[in-house]
Order: C-alpha cells, then structure tokens, then sequence
C-alpha cells in the first residue's frame, strides 16, 4: 500500500514536471499559429526552421556563446581550483567566499551589476559582454566540480612522479590530471547547461541586434510565439534525450554522471 | 603540489572575479548611492518606501514565501522516496530533474499559459468530468505556480543529497533502543536534514524573490514584483540609479537568507552539486 502511494507520488510529480514539455512537443505539430487552438497535424514548422534565418542565427550563437563560455571557464576555473586548493587557509576561504558569490545572489543582480560595468566602462554590448558574463557565472560551477577531486588526490603520487624524474608539467599530466578528469568533465558539461539555459544575465548583458534563443523567444511574448521555436526547443529536448538515454546504456560510463 | 608556482597560477582567475564579481557589484553601490549628475545621495535607496515599489517587494515577498513553503512539502516526501530507492534506480531519477531545464526556460513557463488558461487544458479537463473551472492566469496564485514549478529541482536536490548520506545505521540503532517510525523521523531524519532544507530554502527563495520572468509570463503583467520594477528601471526607463538602489535593498534580503544559509550549513553537505 505504501509503496502504492509513493509511485502515484512519484508519478504526480512527474506529470507537473513534463506536462509542459509535452505541451511544447504537441504545439511543434499544430497547423494554427495560436498557442489556445488546435489547428491540425502539419510538419512545416520543422521543415520551414532551417530557413528561417533570424532563429538559426540566435542558434548558432546561443552554441557558440555556450561552447566559448564552457571552455574558457573550464580552463580559468581548472586552473584557479588547482591554485586555490595550494593556498592559504584565509586566503582560500576568501577566494571560495568571492567565487561563491555569483552562485548565491540573485541572476538579476548578477545581470545588472555586468551592465553597470560596461556602461561604465564605456563597453559596446555585443557578443563579446554577453560572452564574458557567461564565463564569470560559469567558472563558479567549474571549481566546484573540480575542487572535490583535487582534495582526494594523493599528495605523494605527484611527488612520487617528480622523484621518478618527471619534469613538474609531465607529472600534473600523466598523474593529477586523470584523477580531476571527471570533475573536470562534469564542471564543462554543467558550464555548458548554464549557458544554454541562460535568459535572464544575457538580457541585461546583451546589445541590439544580438540575440540567442532566450532572448528571442522573450521579444516574441507579446506578439506570440513562432511556432518554429517550439520546433526548435522540442528538436533540442528530443537530442538530448536520446544522448542521455546512450549514455546511461553505454557499459562503464556511468560513473562520470555521478560527479555531480 | 605545495610549490610558490601553483599559487601564484590563481592569479588569473583573482584577476577574473575582481573585474567581472567585485568591480561590478561595487559599481551597483556607485549607482546607486548616487544621482545623474554624480552627486551622492540616498534618494534611490529611500525610494523603496514609495507605494508602488513597496507593494512590490511586499507582493514578491509574500509570493516567494508562499513558494518556498509549498516547495518544502512537496519536495521533503519526493527527496525521502527517491533516497530510499536503489542506487541504479536513483541516477535515473536525478537525471529525470535535470532534463526538463534542457527546454527553454521561458518557453516551459509558457507552456503553463496554455495549460492554465481559463479555456486551457486544465480547465477543459476539469469541465469533462464536471468540476469547477480553475481562474488562475494572470493572478498571483499563476505566478506561485511558476515558482513552484520552476525552482522545485533547486529544493528536491540538496534535501535528496543530504537524506543519502545519512547513515543508515544511526536509523537502525534508533528503532532498535525503541523509538517507532515517527520518532525516529523527528528525532533523526529530520535535525540530520537541517542543512538541505536550509539550502534548498535559499536556493528557491532567493530567484522566486527577484524574478521578473515568471511574473511577466504567467502574472499577465499587471502584477508587478520588485525585479519587475528593477528590470523596467533598467531596460525600459534606463535609470540605472533608481534601478540600482532599489537592488541595493533586494541585495539586503538576498544577505540575510546567505547569513542564514552559512549558520547552519557550514560544512557545504546541503550544496546541490
């Protein structure tokens, strides 16, 4: 009987969390524009989605500033774990308390505290401030990810390397390295989920004419939603779905997604 | 890896987070204690207690409070099944909470238009088998809704994350020396739970507090938050002065439930990562 009830729990949750997702999918196939009315089964809004060059351009940017953005934080933020874990206990505490900063105030204060910046500075909104806000709420995500891995590291196997004659550089790559790796990967993976997701830091961040899929879809609220969007977001969910799906398949990789 | 040289490979990313999380929130200060010519003044700040910016942060409070309780009973329950689960089983449902965030944002918000509309799927649902109709959109209890249904991963994960590492023996030992299921859920699950539900409290109170979005969508705009009122001063009015003293005070808000966060999560065991 309990376990009766905890399945019709789990199942009600479930409902609530992917009703939306099925309405998507389901208006991705609706002939009528409107969002309220049915319309009928029709396929052009996939077919007609590749011509529409104002949403592949927000798509490509949106991969671009996520592929960009996952990497320089991957990279600033490897390295800064790394670094941060050597040094001092204040010190470190300060810097753990100055990267935890992003990940706890609110993103419309993030938002706007960037904007401030490049007003201030005089710095033209483009690509490039929507680039650099990304990576400043990336790198947070990545140090977390990588820093557990670096506290279990052995201390010696370095040292080890070292006595063996390895040159320092050769000794973090053929001995650190491996072991951060998956901590690594998941802070890259989860980089990249932010900046996909991202709206509200890329509204305040961005400059006219520049536009990735969050901001577009936000400027078509009043007047109504181009059916190809839900084409567009119900092909994206549908992706990554099935990579998921290989994924957790695949023999031997499912550790990695336990780092998170 | 005890070396000067490592240390000083920090320097980037200081570099980094004072340009990009230091200077930026100093210049919000800057704005904000100041007027259009520069000169210094308390004028942004204070105007928090006009009525309509009052009113919306009373609103967002009130809302976000609501949200946050609602998120806690839901998600306590949800956390506690889903830890009881077998560990091949769990990875799944994790991931099962983590998928609906690939699908944008504002576009599963609005999907709830569609679902919640007063001749939505709901309501179209409801009258087939004869029940009242629900008029929700563009009321405050829609907003709720977006809220809740927004932010409840940000609750169920840090309490399932904590609830995990329990030791499953402290629970044996308790019902062992007699105590029956609910006094071993009040007198152990539950203070051992602290510092996720703490956690998951501020991750879901701190963005139900300062949407914008959310209330834009599902709200009709016509009831305005005070990151409503924030964003307007931004975007549409671009008086960041105004704007920036008024974040100013949401900040003061977002401090005390950080300061709560820190008391009783110390070690970090409630993070959702």
């Amino acid at each position: 009987m309990a376990n009766v009830l905890k399945k019709i729990y789990i199942a009600l949750i479930f409902i609530f969390l992917y009703a939306p997702m099925l309405v998507l999918i389901v208006l991705s196939f609706n002939k009528s524009k409107s969002r309220a009315k049915w319309g009928g089964f029709t396929f052009k809004w996939y077919t007609q989605l590749l011509s529409d060059s104002s949403i592949m351009e927000a798509l490509v940017t949106t991969l671009l500033l996520a592929v960009l953005s996952a990497l320089i934080s991957t990279f600033i933020g490897t390295i800064a774990a790394i670094a941060i874990t050597s040094l001092k206990k204040g010190t470190r505490t300060l810097m753990m308390g100055i990267t935890n900063i992003p990940m706890l105030n609110a993103e419309i204060v993030t938002g706007i505290s960037l904007m401030l910046l490049f007003i201030f500075f005089n710095v033209k909104f483009g690509f490039t401030t929507i680039l650099l806000a990304h990576i400043t709420f990336n790198i947070p995500y990545v140090i977390l990810s990588v820093m557990p891995r670096i506290k279990q590291l052995n201390p010696s196997a370095y040292e080890a390397a070292m006595d063996l004659g390895a040159s320092p550089f050769k000794a973090f790559f053929k001995v650190v390295f491996p072991d951060i790796l998956p901590g690594v990967f998941s802070g890259l993976l989860m980089a990249f989920t932010m900046s996909i997701d991202d709206f509200i830091i890329t509204h305040f961040t961005k400059g006219a004419g520049v536009d990735t899929l969050s901001t577009k879809i936000y400027s078509q609220v009043r007047k109504g939603i181009d059916p190809k969007m839900y084409a567009l977001s119900s092909l994206i969910f549908v992706t990554v779905l099935v990579l998921l799906i290989l994924i957790n398949i695949l023999p031997g990789s499912g550790k990695k997604a336990k780092e998170k | 890896m005890k070396n000067k040289f490592v240390k000083w490979l920090s320097l980037p990313y200081a570099f980094w987070s004072l340009a990009f999380i230091i200077i930026p929130l100093v210049m919000v200060f800057y704005f904000g204690l100041t007027d259009k010519t520069g000169k210094f003044t308390f004028a942004n700040i204070l105007s928090i207690s006009l009525p309509v910016h009052f009113k919306s942060l009373l609103i967002a409070l009130l809302l976000s409070f609501i949200s946050t309780v609602i998120c806690l009973l839901l998600s306590y329950p949800l956390a506690m099944i889903l830890s009881s689960l077998n560990s091949k089983n769990n990875k799944l449902m994790i991931l099962i909470f983590v998928l609906p965030m690939w699908m944008n944002f504002l576009l599963r918000t609005l999907a709830w238009q569609t679902l919640l509309e007063n001749e939505g799927v709901i309501n179209t649902i409801l009258r087939t088998i004869h029940l009242p109709a629900l008029k929700i959109i563009n009321t405050p209890y829609a907003i709720v809704f977006g809220m809740i249904y927004n932010f409840l991963p940000f609750m169920v994960l840090p309490i399932y994350n904590v609830l995990c590492k329990i030791d499953k023996n402290l629970l044996n030992a308790a019902r062992d020396l007699g105590a029956n299921e609910v006094q071993t859920f009040l007198k152990v699950t539950l203070p051992l739970s602290v510092p996720g539900i703490i956690s998951g409290i501020t991750m879901v109170f701190v963005p139900a507090l300062t949407t914008f979005v959310i209330s834009d969508l599902l709200g009709g705009s016509k009831i305005l938050l005070i990151g409503n009122v924030i964003e307007q001063e931004f975007t549409l009015n671009s008086n960041w002065h105004l704007g920036s003293g008024l974040s100013i005070v949401l900040m003061l808000f977002i401090i005390i439930s950080m300061i709560i966060t820190a008391i009783f999560d110390k070690d970090g065991e409630g993070s959702a990562l």
